[in-house]
């Protein structure tokens, strides 16, 4: 949450500053299959973020006593590029709040992807925030979902993440920068869809019992749009395949 | 998982299915709740929270600073949590595990999203302003550090009597005025063991927990949250553990009130 300070109106004629309503998401794409070397990739443009994630693995689990002997282990690294803000210069490798990230996004696949399958192995996932807007961690999980996915690692259900947030009296969905850093809470979840189940939730700031109710329904509903978008990202890497044929 | 984990897990769980937990408890009981303040004299504040077995040393100090470029007229609250080694057998010396840096950021997030300290009263003077430091050490682990960590950091703020700043300094000599104080934010972390969902687990029941859910409220408004661990939790289980959470806060602020004088 930012200062009281300079606080700039988020609201003008009950549209948000980029034009959305309350409930709309910023246009959404994503590109699957991107990296060669990887087992899986995807490019997610969501807003003004940029993000690459990409899978390498099944393969052993290194260093050996990492191993699990009856599943599979999940690392995962979530990081921002240096040039990736509108200001200053970031320190490169990950600080505490990247730490906290990549922990609570390898949560989320330790619960959709079907580790038993793999004993003894490790699945890498790596989320590179190039260009950020408010909501990369939410971006991150969405675009290494697909690319997952993609990797053909087999899992249950595949996981979208957007944030909910407040403006004053009113709760609105996928917050951006300007919003994130002046708005009175932000929320982002990930939701497994096939049960609506919730997967990361992360919130600070105020929301009421009402406020939350809402905001988690438009967390949900805005499911269909998200997940739409991703599987038509990984429809498109077969449909593309046979034009090259 | 060695052996013994497994074994004690599979107790858990099957005194959990048949209702019960392993101290007696209903799902919804915080264990004795002990407060104390003032026991590091040094320190502008200080507070020492039992949670059961769970053991936690909170201490505030406060330093004349810059204020940051976009507040220039409010101070700053920094809140940190730190697992040491002396706590469990597990814990390592070393750089701070994923799990202890969670830890230290969702304590501090809950304080500073509830604006329990008044950041404004900070204020000393053009280019001057405090900044409050609060470092929970973790003593001795049975589980539950969100809630005990939390509970000791309001503690130790609530203790906090500021310096007084003289000549360019803090005179750390006379310290008379207390820390403003706007509200107290109460933790409420809940474990989902199997399909039982139970509060303040202890480091048994985190053993066989498979997911973690940790709200903060001022009493007003929900002012923080996070989940954790590979497990899920329903959106109507959410609702209903926010519910208890906002009960829960009027129990804890009750030991608050008990050992202020």
């Amino acid at each position: 949450m930012g200062s009281s300070l300079n606080k700039p109106e988020l609201l003008k004629n009950g549209k948000r500053l980029d034009g959305r309503d309350f409930a709309e998401l910023r246009p959404l794409k994503i590109d699957a299959g991107i990296l060669k070397n990887a087992a899986g990739s995807a490019y997610l443009e969501w807003g003004n973020n940029k993000v690459l994630a990409a899978v390498y693995g099944p393969k052993e689990a290194m260093p050996r006593h990492m191993a699990d002997p009856t599943k599979a282990i999940i690392k995962c690294r979530y990081s921002m590029a240096p040039f990736s803000s509108i200001e200053g210069h970031g320190r490169s490798g990950p600080n505490r709040r990247a730490i906290e990230i990549s922990k609570v996004t390898k949560e989320v696949f330790e619960n959709v992807v079907m580790l038993e399958e793999f004993p003894g192995n490790e699945i890498d996932v790596f989320i590179e925030i190039l260009q950020s807007d408010g909501g990369t961690r939410a971006a991150g999980i969405t675009a290494a979902s697909v690319a997952l996915a993609n990797a053909g690692v087999k899992m249950r259900d595949l996981v979208y993440a957007v944030s909910a947030g407040r403006i004053g009296e009113h709760v609105v969905l996928d917050v951006n920068m300007i919003e994130d850093n002046y708005s009175d809470a932000d929320m982002p979840m990930a939701i497994s869809p096939r049960n609506s189940n919730v997967l990361l939730l992360q919130m600070d700031g105020g929301f009421s019992k009402q406020q939350f109710k809402e905001a988690i329904k438009m967390v949900i509903d805005a499911g269909k749009e998200i997940s739409g978008i991703q599987r038509a990202a990984l429809e498109n890497v077969y449909k593309n395949k046979k034009e090259d044929d | 998982m060695d052996a013994l984990s497994v074994v004690k897990s599979s107790y858990i769980k099957e005194l959990l299915g048949k209702g019960e937990r392993e101290d007696s408890r209903g799902m919804f009981d915080f264990r004795k709740i002990d407060i104390k303040t003032g026991i590091i004299g040094q320190a502008e504040g200080s507070a020492q929270v039992d949670l059961g077995n769970t053991r936690v040393l909170a201490g505030v100090k406060m330093v004349p600073e810059e204020p940051h470029s976009d507040t220039p007229n409010e101070g700053n609250i920094i809140v940190s949590a730190e697992l040491l080694p002396l706590a469990a057998v597990e814990y390592e010396t070393g750089p701070p595990s994923p799990e202890a840096i969670e830890l230290s950021r969702v304590v501090d997030r809950g304080i500073r999203a509830a604006g329990s300290v008044d950041l404004a009263s900070l204020f000393i003077e053009e280019g001057k302003v405090w900044s409050v430091y609060v470092d929970v050490y973790v003593l001795n682990y049975d589980g539950n550090l969100f809630d005990a960590c939390t509970m000791a950091a309001m503690a130790a703020l609530t203790d906090t009597h500021m310096p007084k700043y003289s000549d360019g300094a803090a005179d750390y000599k006379s310290r008379d005025a207390d820390l403003p104080i706007k509200n107290i934010v109460t933790s409420t972390t809940f474990g989902k063991i199997g399909n039982s969902i139970v509060l303040d687990t202890t480091a048994n029941e985190e053993n066989a927990m498979d997911a973690r859910l940790t709200i903060q409220t001022d009493g007003e408004v929900i002012r923080a949250m996070q989940k954790g661990l590979k497990g899920s939790f329903s959106t109507s289980e959410i609702d209903k553990l926010i519910d208890v959470s906002f009960d829960k806060h009027k129990d804890v602020l009750s030991h608050f009130k008990k050992h202020k004088k």
